[in-house]
């Protein structure tokens, strides 16, 4: 279940409809460079390889050149002479074997390294991915569908795997191949030579226009997929709606349209494709023909030497000519389907990844003679170390939780502020409150503590230290976070709270649940603390969810916790129950609150109503109830009836 | 399963039937070139005679030119048959989809549809060109080159035979194998999704525990699993190519040796070995096409598989037989309802409920997560069918009306609610096609959605991303009621359909419901108790049974959840409840 984001909202995000692949700019380039990155790794596998393919090719053409010596040279004379004598042939057959069987063993050898090069290069570029996508700013998981960036993972690598490990080796065989028939065909009769390349011209010629309007209506047809696909993820998702408002039929007629037009660029698209095989197969037979007449001819007339075993291994060479020509073109259409992956995947690895300058780190402290100072062990406290940089001296400041915002400005983009001028201050284990109307700033007040973002003006001082030179990785460890969107990982429950503390015993998990009140329903669960969780915890209700969210949050032990709508999926009274947890573990602790129910803020030391990106009120409970300003209204809800 | 598929290939019979016969006659073409080759060296060359080579040419290029009609004709028709195929059977799928009840929905997951939908068509659409134009194609073609040798000398034909025999059982050997593993293989790669899935929408988590090295090695170790079981699969079919090779140059060798001394001896002539060589390619060649269709096929009998899982599927609510088109009023009867999601479970969700509501009233629906407030009130518009009793709407069981009649006038707000690409129009034309721009902009301004949308710089036509990302969950509410207000219904039911929306905008909503639509009975589901106190009756619901039933101050008084949920969420004294102006 995909709830809204909590990022930036409004403003369309622009992207093309998926399965719609748009044209590679520079397709040369990226080319290039996945051969770099093939290379990186398995240049020698490569190396090895294409030799290997040579050895294969080559074995494959002396073969060939032995059908001519097989009629020429032993069957000819044998015919000649009285008493035949064959061990000159079955030696010439032994020899032959053998190089083919050299043959063989080069292509298995090579189609097996290819194997390790393809999963190799697969599961790095997976890796790499994978490892690359974790370290990018949140603003790009705010401002990418999460569908594409899927789709990178899913379809773009799997269409690498067919370049990497057929097309790239089968473009070098067939060049080899082109080449060295090429040779041959020269060398026994060049006439024949020329009438073969006139026909593959002609071939070329006709496949080349069959393709580029089967390339044509594909182009259309993966539009045509494209937005099938959309409409039937679209409805699919909404299907209860589209029940609820009885919409079938026109949701029967308005994919009726749809899938028509699919069908039928999808048939032109795969009727050329499929003419492509007869036109390069009987026209490879009419340069057969064309080729044996002239050669006969030839032969007959024994013109330049030229004879009858010469025209066998030529009509040989002829047909295993035009077919390396027409698998590389073949092979090139799916070069291109997958540089536009390709594209895809080298623009995720160039995305910028989160810039981390922050050089105060956090520590484990213990106070000795009076002062704070690091120590290896957990000791329960914790202590900035700020080395200074003019002079490398070292600080340390005690983590209390006392956070300032001075006079910060902040947008999304830097044409639209959607906060203006923040100011205020939390002094160690305050408990501080935003309330407004969705779409206030809320959320990304706290999107700013943790450097989800950062903000364009201002400061923000974090026990006096400016934020921007707290290590990221750090500044996050001393905040919990409880978001309104629980996500849960694939694992235990036990695993899923152990996430906030990757060294915490079986006690302190089982601590941790109970005062978030979740132990309870936990023990219900088939295996208990053992219950496998999947699909983001699609087996438990909202509720449960963000019990074990506050769990996970209770067991990291942060001395700042943010709380976003961290409970507004539990009923109120289960709530109650929770409280009492949530009061224990905000206890000590500088938190902030963002909620829409009023119950939950009430007891706050500091309640900020926002609208729009300002500050307006800002008081207790009791000092707002007072004013009767925009908090008493939301409180009591009776804006109009007052 | 196959044979449900096939119907719906409907018109696209013919060309599924010509695909065949025109591949059968470029086969039948390919195999005379060599044999006429062979006549043009023996009859031609051999002895001198160019006027049999200009013949016999003429012929082969005939052939030639009618094999390259017939095979495109046979690619025409194959693309015609397969995209058909396919265009039916999504279509098929969509509209029978669209049959489904919510029961039958809550049984396949969405991504699993669409996967059908996509995917898996896609699939038996490559699938079926393939066995349309190789399937016999290939067999015909190797059984043609096979009477072709035999023809021309069956003694050195046998050899192919053999070869034939033994390469046909090593290939179906691999074959099988690499199979199984490439069926394990599938799972690891859903599990590799699923941990993109998560770290995806899970980014904000992962960051703010800094959990971005652990999620990376876990990701490596699936990924290593990936590309440990592909390896394996891979080594499996890798002996494919290398095999197929050596029987061809087996074969080649051994025809040139026997060929030689039989040539030698007189029993063969030279333009018949070279015929014979040129068939071996092509036989082996076709067994090799045979091997990849075996392949395709078993590859997609698990999409088969799956589609026909949706086809199978009865929808388990239906049209009664003579419909009720009309329903008169908006009152609303519990009859004795047990209610469960499963058939043949005895937990009931719901549990003995019997409630009268009148038309006009609105009800407020209370209760804790898993209370079953929204199995209440899905069976009042009959998304699922009662279990045991019955649900009168305007006194008639909603089993006797006709289900559009009745969801056009009971009209939900679903607690997860979708709104579509399109314009804001657009999505509340869902409500009523024919609604005109007033009609709309009235709605709006029930739901208070019109203040924020004249905001909007191009206000009503401002276009919806899919899933509505570009308003907010708030906004999204608001329109979503709007858009069941376009219904006009007798009865609307707003399941947990404010809570993003915030309390005074919540309240102002409320009295636009009260002034400008006060016949229709409205059902609010909500756990602000501000959000049901002000209704003519609340139900309290606590374990799929009615806990409570009446007035804000009878409930107050007599209705021991109630109060603590009331206490819980007004806290802080009687001072405030003074101030909020009761």
């Amino acid at each position: 279940m995909a709830g809204p984001m909590g990022g930036p909202k409004g403003g369309p995000m622009g992207r093309p409809p998926r399965g719609v692949k748009p044209q590679v700019k520079n397709p040369g380039k990226i080319f290039m460079r996945l051969m770099k990155y093939v290379f990186r790794k398995y240049k020698w596998h490569y190396i090895i390889v294409i030799a290997l393919i040579c050895v294969g090719v080559l074995a494959n053409v002396q073969g060939t050149m032995f059908q001519k010596s097989l009629i020429d040279d032993y069957i000819t004379p044998m015919l000649l002479v009285e008493k035949p004598d064959f061990t000159p042939l079955l030696e010439a057959i032994m020899r032959v074997a053998g190089f083919y069987l050299i043959g063989v063993v080069s292509v298995y050898t090579y189609n097996r390294i290819m194997i390790n090069v393809t999963q190799g290069v697969l599961r790095d570029m997976r890796n790499d991915l994978f490892e690359h996508m974790e370290k990018l700013p949140i603003k790009y998981f705010d401002t990418h569908s999460h569908g594409d960036i899927m789709s990178i993972y899913t379809n773009d690598i799997d269409t690498l795997r067919q370049v990497i490990s057929q097309s790239i080796p089968q473009v070098v065989n067939c060049a080899m191949t082109i080449v060295s028939v090429f040779v041959s065909m020269v060398i026994l009769n060049i006439p024949l030579t020329i009438v073969t390349l006139c026909m593959v011209c002609v071939v070329l010629w006709a496949t080349k226009t069959a393709a580029g309007k089967s390339g044509k209506y594909f182009m259309e047809q993966q539009k045509n997929l494209g937005k099938v696909n959309g409409f039937i993820e679209e409805m699919m998702s909404g299907q209860k709606v589209v029940k609820v408002f009885c919409h079938e039929e026109e949701n029967k007629t308005r994919f009726k349209e749809m899938n028509d037009a699919l069908c039928d660029s999808a048939d032109r698209a795969n009727t050329f494709a499929n003419i492509l095989g007869p036109i390069n197969a009987q026209l490879g037979n009419v340069s057969y023909v064309i080729c044996a007449i002239v050669g006969g001819l030839l032969a007959l007339g024994n013109v330049g030497g030229f004879t009858l075993g010469g025209l066998a291994s030529f009509l040989t060479f002829n047909k295993s000519f035009s077919q390396p020509i027409n698998q590389v073109s073949q092979q090139l259409n799916s070069v291109v389907m997958a540089l536009a992956g390709a594209e895809r995947i080298f623009k995720l690895l160039d995305e910028k990844v989160e810039v981390d300058d922050g050089y105060v780190v956090l520590v484990n402290a213990k106070e000795v003679d009076g002062a704070l100072t690091e120590c290896e062990e957990r000791t329960g406290r914790w202590a900035w170390k700020h080395t200074h940089q003019a002079d490398g001296s070292v600080d340390y400041v005690e983590v209390k939780g006392d956070i300032v915002f001075d006079g910060v400005d902040f947008g999304y983009t830097d044409e639209k502020m959607v906060l203006h001028d923040i100011k205020m201050y939390a002094t160690p284990g305050q408990k501080i409150a935003f309330v407004g109307s969705t779409g206030a700033g809320k959320t990304t007040i706290t999107n700013l503590i943790n450097r989800f973002y950062d903000i364009q003006d201002g400061k923000i001082r974090y026990d006096g230290i400016n934020i921007n030179k707290i290590k990221k990785a750090d500044l996050r460890r001393s905040l919990g976070i409880v978001l309104q969107d629980t996500h849960l990982f694939t694992g235990t429950v036990k695993d899923n709270i152990r996430y906030g503390k990757l060294e915490a015993t079986e006690e302190e998990i089982i601590a941790a649940a109970k005062l978030a009140n979740a132990d309870g329903f936990i023990r219900r669960l088939p295996n208990g603390y053992d219950t496998m969780l999947v699909g983001d915890g699609a087996n438990l209700s909202q509720g449960q969810r963000q019990l074990l969210a506050i769990a996970r949050a209770a067991i990291a032990d942060p001395p700042v916790l943010i709380l976003d709508e961290a409970t507004s999926s539990i009923d109120t009274r289960t709530e109650r129950i929770v409280q009492d947890g949530m009061d224990k573990l905000m206890s000590g602790r500088t938190t902030f609150v963002i909620a829409h129910r009023l119950s939950t803020v009430r007891n706050s030391d500091c309640i900020m109503v926002l609208e729009q990106g300002h500050i307006i009120e800002r008081g207790t409970h009791d000092q707002l109830i007072e004013e009767q300003g925009k908090y008493y209204q939301l409180y009591t809800g009776n804006a109009i009836k007052a | 399963m196959i044979r449900l598929l096939l119907k719906e290939v409907k018109e696209y019979k013919k060309a599924s039937l010509a695909t065949p016969c025109f591949m059968v006659l470029e086969v039948a073409m390919e195999m005379a070139i060599p044999l006429l080759m062979a006549s043009i060296i023996d009859n031609g060359v051999d002895k001198g005679d160019m006027g049999h080579i200009y013949k016999t040419g003429v012929i082969m290029i005939i052939f030639a030119a009618i094999g390259l009609l017939a095979g495109m004709a046979g690619g025409r028709f194959g693309a015609k048959a397969s995209t058909g195929f396919a265009k039916n059977l999504r279509e098929k799928m969509f509209n029978h989809i669209q049959t489904f009840s919510f029961a039958n929905i809550d049984k396949f997951s969405t991504a699993g549809l669409v996967t059908r939908l996509t995917t898996d068509v896609t699939n038996i659409q490559n699938a079926y060109q393939m066995i349309l134009r190789m399937c016999v194609r290939s067999p015909i073609s190797l059984i043609c080159a096979m009477a072709m040798s035999f023809y021309i000398n069956p003694k050195l034909a046998s050899v192919y035979l053999v070869a034939v025999v033994i390469l046909g059982a090593i290939l179906m050997l691999i074959m099988s194998r690499a199979t199984k593993y490439f069926s394990q293989a599938f799972p690891r790669y859903d599990e590799m999704n699923a941990a993109v899935q998560e770290n995806v929408s899970a980014i904000r988590v992962v960051k703010a525990y800094v959990r971005e090295e652990e999620e990376t090695a876990k990701f490596k170790r699936t990924s290593e699993n990936i590309y440990k079981i592909f390896i394996k699969a891979e080594t499996a079919i890798v002996y494919n190519s290398p095999i197929m090779q050596l029987t061809v140059y087996s074969c080649i060798l051994l025809i040139s040796w026997l060929g030689a001394k039989m040539i030698v001896s007189d029993t063969l002539t030279t333009g018949e070995l070279m015929s014979l060589l040129t068939y071996c390619m092509n036989i082996l060649m076709n067994l090799m096409m045979l091997s990849m269709v075996f392949v395709m096929i078993t590859m997609s009998m698990a999409a088969v598989k799956r589609i026909g899982e949706v086809l199978t599927e009865k929808s388990d609510i239906n049209n009664p037989e003579e419909p009720i088109y009309e329903v008169s009023n908006g009152s609303v009867e519990f009859k004795n309802v047990n209610f469960s999601y499963k058939k043949d479970s005895n937990e009931f969700v719901l549990k003995d409920i019997n409630l009268s509501i009148q038309s006009g009233e609105t009800i407020g629906v209370m209760g804790g997560t898993g209370s079953a407030k929204t199995s209440l009130v899905n069976l009042i518009s009959r998304l699922y069918d009662v279990t045991e009793g019955e649900v009168l709407v305007g006194g008639v069981n909603v089993k006797d009306y006709d289900m559009e009649t009745l969801r056009n006038e009971v009209s939900v707000v679903l607690q997860n609610n979708v709104l579509f690409s399109g314009t804001i129009l657009d999505n509340l034309r869902w409500g009523n096609k024919d609604a005109t721009y007033e009609e709309c902009v009235r709605a709006c301004k029930l739901a208070c959605a019109d203040e924020f949308i004249q905001r909007f710089p191009d206000g009503y036509e401002t276009r919806i991303e899919q899933g509505g990302t570009n308003v907010s969950g708030g906004q999204k509410q608001r329109l979503c009621i709007a858009r069941a207000l376009l219904k006009n219904p007798k009865i609307l039911i707003l399941d947990d359909s404010t809570s993003a929306v915030d309390t005074a905008t919540d309240a102002k909503i409320r009295k636009a419901f009260a002034e400008e639509i006060p016949n229709t009975t409205k059902f609010i589901i909500a756990q602000r108790i501000s959000s049901v106190q002000h209704a003519d009756r609340i139900i309290v619901m606590e374990n799929g049974q009615v806990n409570g039933f009446g007035t804000h101050e009878e409930l107050l008084a007599g209705n021991e959840i109630y109060r603590e949920v009331y206490e819980s969420q007004t806290q802080g004294g009687g001072d405030f409840d003074e101030k909020a102006g009761e």
